[in-house]
């Protein structure tokens, strides 16, 4: 679905019949114009705003308030969890999808594109179902004293689910791309199955693994109606970054407050960016490397 | 016995078929036979009273107009972005081309707080749109252009690879056989660009569909007025009406289910095509 690391093929260097130049250059300034206008200035309006007040307001806005500091604290516990749940279970999801062939194996290659399809809202409103006060474990739980819905294990359960197909969507075709024949040689070769997993699956998959888990990480940190619906919206309690922002936005003179929360996200977007361009190059090579190796078309 | 049955003797089919099970089952289907045994739990006309009442069809209408709306813009802009990107290079084309994925990182909520700032009267934006009578905040159009941010990357990215893909020689055969250049666009370039332009139109669609986050920053959640599905939901929620939020929530499924349906079944339909 993201087709991202296959690109710069490039056909340019033997182009053929082009468009004039003053077409050209209409067109690559109509580019520059959109991308700047949609995406680039709105970025920067990020860090406009937030240091508008001076640096200091600024850093007064991140730590010296109690509800910002939870906050990142409370994002990147939860990102960390549904990450680490999401990565455990891809990788042996790829697995199995990819090294066997088994009745159900489509269905369950369609199942994990599910969350694209759901809107975070309605996932939130489904976890409220299950666990929520009025919901089918509802009545259970609260005799029992555990609480899901409005607390932070609800937070997990809700950005795993929008979060799920990442990494798994990168693994998946390259898995299947690698085909079976070094797991087997490993295997016949007497290597138990971590070994075979530790020193020839994974070093395969590395970067492809490594680049679903910061795409899934991205999403994890930005989620916002998932968590907004199961949350309760507890302040200093269940608030992740993404819905401080938004309740800083509708609390009268926070507005500052609001850009620089944003402004963090935004960094971790701008540095998600970054890594994804550097990994983008190594899996290309290892692609390549792989396509010498096995004499293949990558 | 698994082992026999498959007839592969590489390890963990067992392990690794139990956690995917308890992953996909645990996370995925159990909650949406939650969502649907909760929607059974109405009588038929009672979920269409919630499912069909006319602020819930005004909310369907906006979101799936808004959607459909920017998808289309999508597809525009993200047709010229991808050909720009893969037939011209020019000074920054590689910073362009690493600034259409932002949209994919960027959290959705910076994203609504930022054009909610921008588009009012005195935003860098607004101040040389609302005098033209252009209102970007609290409008169609606030949305509209809320779901091209977060479309456009859906379109460049189905787009860009088939570009790179094209080989030059139809283009030089349709100019030898004396095509315009426009002409060769049209009939040579576009058929075969179409596919990956749905592809990326249903993405982008789909992706609007549900889309509320940043929504509900440049919106004011008026009933009948400027409220999306997605917000009528969560307003059904905050009133503890589980039943009428799950309804309006089945039918937001289903239509983002056809989408991604679509999708798949075009994709298939390439594939055969290809090869």
């Amino acid at each position: 679905m993201h087709p991202s690391f296959q690109r710069h093929k490039r056909v340019a260097g033997r182009m053929v019949a082009t468009e004039p130049a003053w077409l050209r250059f209409l067109l690559i300034g109509s580019t520059i114009g959109i991308v700047a206008g949609i995406i680039v200035i709105p970025m920067i309006f990020v860090f406009y705003k937030a240091f508008a007040n001076g640096f200091s307001t600024y850093w007064e806005n991140l730590f010296g308030n109690a509800e910002a500091r939870h906050a990142i604290k409370l994002t990147l516990i939860v990102a960390l969890a549904s990450v680490a749940i999401n990565t455990v279970c891809g990788v042996a999801a790829a697995w199995v999808l990819t090294k066997f062939r088994f009745p159900g194996r489509t269905f369950l290659l369609t199942l994990i594109d599910l969350p694209f399809a759901v809107s975070p809202v309605v996932a939130g409103l489904m976890f409220v179902l299950i666990f929520g006060r009025q919901g089918w474990c509802g009545p259970w739980l609260q005799e029992h004293g555990i609480r899901i819905i409005f607390s932070w294990p609800a937070l997990i359960l809700a950005t795993t689910f929008v979060t799920l197909p990442f990494v798994a969507r990168e693994l998946i075709p390259l898995m299947q791309s690698l085909g079976n024949d070094e797991e087997l040689a490993a295997v016949s070769l007497g290597a138990n199955p971590w070994q075979m997993f530790w020193r020839v699956t994974l070093p395969n998959i590395k970067w492809a693994l490594l680049f679903g888990i910061i795409q899934c990480n991205a999403r994890a940190i930005g989620e916002f109606g998932a968590v907004y619906v199961v949350s309760g919206r507890i302040s200093g309690e269940t608030d992740t970054m993404a819905v401080l922002v938004q309740k800083l936005y509708e609390s009268p003179g926070a507005m500052s407050a609001a850009y620089a929360v944003a402004s963090v996200l935004t960094l971790m977007a701008l540095a998600t960016l970054g890594l994804k361009l550097l990994l983008e190059q190594r899996v290309t090579q290892s692609l390549e490397e792989t396509a010498q190796t096995t004499g293949e078309a990558p | 016995m698994n082992r026999r049955k498959f007839r592969s003797p590489l390890p963990g089919f067992t392990s690794t078929l139990s956690v995917t099970m308890f992953w996909l089952f645990g996370w995925l289907v159990l909650p949406l036979v939650a969502c649907v045994l909760k929607a059974a739990t109405l009588s038929p006309s009672q979920f269409f009273a919630a499912a069909w009442s006319s602020r819930a069809r005004s909310a369907y209408w906006l979101t799936f107009g808004a959607s459909a709306t920017a998808a289309f813009v999508s597809v525009l802009f993200g047709l010229l972005i991808a050909w720009v990107l893969v037939r011209y290079s020019f000074p920054g084309r590689r910073v362009v081309d690493a600034m259409i994925d932002l949209p994919f990182a960027l959290p959705t909520a910076v994203a609504g707080l930022v054009y909610s700032t921008l588009y009012v009267q005195s935003g860098w934006y607004g101040q040389f749109l609302v005098p033209l009578g252009i209102q970007g905040y609290n409008t169609f159009l606030a949305i509209v252009l809320m779901l091209v941010f977060l479309g456009l990357p859906f379109v460049v990215r189905t787009v860009q690879p088939v570009l790179e893909s094209l080989e030059g020689d139809i283009e030089e055969a349709a100019a030898s056989l004396g095509a315009s250049r426009w002409q060769t666009f049209q009939q040579v370039l576009l058929p075969s660009l179409l596919p990956g332009m749905i592809t990326g139109f249903a993405l982008a669609f789909a992706r609007g569909l549900g889309e509320y986050g940043s929504i509900v920053f440049v919106m004011g959640n008026i009933p009948f007025k400027s409220e999306i599905a997605p917000a009528l939901i969560v307003a059904q929620l905050d009133d503890y009406r589980y039943a009428e939020a799950t309804s309006i929530a089945v039918m937001l499924l289903i239509g983002s289910f056809t989408s991604l349906g679509l999708i798949n079944w075009l994709e298939a339909r390439n594939r055969r095509y290809a090869s």
